[in-house]
């Protein structure tokens, strides 16, 4: 890999050890990819303040520098580090205490968490503490180079918004805050983003869970591919996408979509693919949509839902306002738990707008930082929930060993005022 | 090593992590997700329609097409290595920042790209000879009973 000048200084260690590990990371990590050069980026998002077992231990050995040196340097030297170089946003995590006592993830874990967030907000790490950055004031521009990991975020940022940015990890987005560069790779390349595959709608797309459905099947087909989406489609907004996006990089890994009309990069079906042939189309029809539907729900046996999961990704306001309305004034089964989970400043918006009193009153919780899939947790003794969520039904059952439905909105809230899974595909 | 045995094939690609180990190997056409899809504490596949569902794959050569899903892919695969379940050395095709940066992290032998195509001609109990500092794999059959 070719090295400016600036990039030879950091990784002989003229601005510190972690800036030189960091470095060292990002030229094997770039060779191995196979890129010929690293990038300029201003806008990280990554994660350094979520507990797990190996993180607590790495801090009882040697403080957060050595879980930093470890998990986001793959570096074994002690090293002090620095503040960012750029900036640095902390996506979704562990529980914090909003949710202390709603389950059994442990106030240890909560307490590290907060220990981290001390440690990483002195050094710059802004901690938005949600998967979706871009609701919450990290706004990529189109063309905007980025080292984003949380693959939802990252189809939203190079579909919806245009913005540079590969799939990157725990590592490489800790070596990226560090010293400003990413490997020039991938999506970095305007040749490598136009699209490879069409995914044609015959049957009708337009409502949350559609648009959840339908990306769920494009992720199956295509996989790590690059799909224009076209057909049937109704006006999506950015809750549809979110929704469609986190499906797709689920059944698959896509990362980055075009939807003619719609997204920056297609303003036209050809143009998606810039000169190159426009494939023949893979249908989305009836069948496939019922595939989908029977996929998601194929998790679930008993109808009796002890526990409805909303917010994944992380709801919208519109989405919290939509639960609140139909949550006024009723009151949730016994022993039926609802959580919406939401990013921290969006909740403050809730709270102001009396969304988190009518929600809170019915008998459901609005929930910041993490999800039960990230923090490996539900409430005690849940055997069965529900979610409008198509990314939360496909990895929660797998995560918690419980069983799942997955329905609209208006479906997950009949659950939760009834305790009885009353869903179906219309 | 025997390079005229004839019960043995050579598999040439591209090693992007140094090493070289000897592992049984452990192969899957389905792609591997690291959220969701292993369970880190005890090395295993957990999702449930991968086809290697509830199969460890600690001390195996893991031979797989690529990665899927979430970008927590690496930081899972480096916690199995800071756990001690990680496999012992990676065999895949598709080349994807999660997997590549996964393998990095992980600190195990890595051999990509390789022909003859590893998933055609590798089957699940062959011994293998992961060399990622030359981009070679060895494939040896297990003796016939």
């Amino acid at each position: 890999m070719r090295l400016t000048d600036e990039e030879k200084r950091m990784r002989d260690g003229a601005e510190g050890g972690a800036v030189a590990a960091a470095m060292d990371l990002l030229i094997r990590y770039g060779e191995a990819l196979g890129a010929d050069r690293l990038v300029d980026t201003r806008n990280v998002a990554g994660t350094m303040t979520q507990p797990s077992p190996a993180k607590a231990q790495l801090v009882r050995e040697g403080g957060w520098a050595k879980a930093y040196a470890v998990i986001n340097l793959d570096s074994d030297e002690e090293l002090d580090i620095p503040r960012m170089r750029v900036p640095t946003c902390q996506l979704q995590h562990g529980f914090s205490d909003d949710a202390a006592g709603l389950t059994a993830y442990t106030t240890q874990s909560i307490e590290l968490q907060g220990d981290a967030e001390s440690y990483f907000s002195e050094r710059g790490v802004n901690i938005l503490a949600t998967c979706t950055p871009y609701q919450v004031g990290n706004l990529p521009v189109r063309g905007e180079h980025c080292a984003w990991m949380e693959s939802s975020a990252v189809v939203y940022a190079n579909s919806v918004l245009g913005a540079r940015t590969n799939c990157e990890g725990g590592a490489s987005t800790g070596a990226a805050a560090l010293t400003g560069k990413i490997p020039y790779w991938g999506l970095h390349d305007p040749a490598n983003r136009f699209a490879t595959h069409v995914v044609r709608a015959d049957t009708r797309v337009d409502s949350f869970q559609d648009w959840g459905m339908f990306g769920y099947f494009v992720g199956e087909v295509v996989q790590e591919n690059r799909p224009a989406v076209i057909g049937d489609l109704g006006q999506p907004d950015l809750t549809d996408l979110k929704h469609f996006g986190a499906a797709t990089a689920t059944s698959g890994g896509v990362e980055l979509y075009h939807l003619p009309g719609v997204t920056p990069e297609a303003p036209t079906l050809e143009a998606a693919f810039g000169r190159g042939a426009v494939p023949e189309p893979i249908v989305y029809g009836e069948a496939e949509r019922r595939w989908v539907y029977e996929t998601l729900n194929a998790q679930g046996s008993s109808t009796d839902v002890d526990f409805i999961l909303l917010g994944c990704p992380h709801a919208s306001l519109d989405q919290v306002a939509q639960l609140a309305y139909l949550l006024e004034g009723r009151r949730l089964a016994d022993g039926v738990q609802l959580w919406v989970m939401t990013p921290r400043a969006l909740r403050a918006m809730a709270d102001r707008n009396g969304y988190t009193r009518t929600i809170t009153r019915a008998g459901g919780h609005v929930l910041t930082d993490s999800c039960p899939a990230m923090s490996r947790a539900a409430p005690p003794g849940t055997k069965v929930f529900a979610t409008d969520s198509a990314k939360q039904a496909h990895y929660l059952p797998a995560i918690l060993g419980i069983e799942a439905w997955f329905g609209t909105l208006e479906e997950c809230v009949d659950a939760a005022l009834t305790g009885r899974w009353r869903g179906g595909l219309a | 090593m025997s390079n005229g045995d004839p019960g043995e094939l050579v598999l040439r690609g591209r090693g992007i992590v140094p090493g070289v180990v000897e592992a049984e190997a452990l192969v899957t056409r389905d792609p591997i997700s690291g959220f969701g899809g292993i369970d880190v504490a005890t090395g295993t596949i957990i999702e449930p329609r991968h086809e290697l569902y509830g199969v460890c794959f600690t001390g195996k050569a893991l031979v797989f097409p690529g990665a899927k899903g979430s970008s927590g892919w690496s930081g899972f695969f480096q916690s199995t290595r800071l756990l001690g379940t990680a496999p012992a050395a990676f065999v895949f095709d598709v080349i994807t920042t999660k997997a590549v940066l996964g393998a990095i992290v992980t600190r195990i032998p890595t051999v990509v790209e390789a022909t003859p195509a590893p998933l055609d001609v590798i089957r699940t109990g062959d011994l293998l000879r992961v060399d990622g500092d030359l981009g070679i794999v060895t494939v040896r059959k297990p003796l016939s009973p």
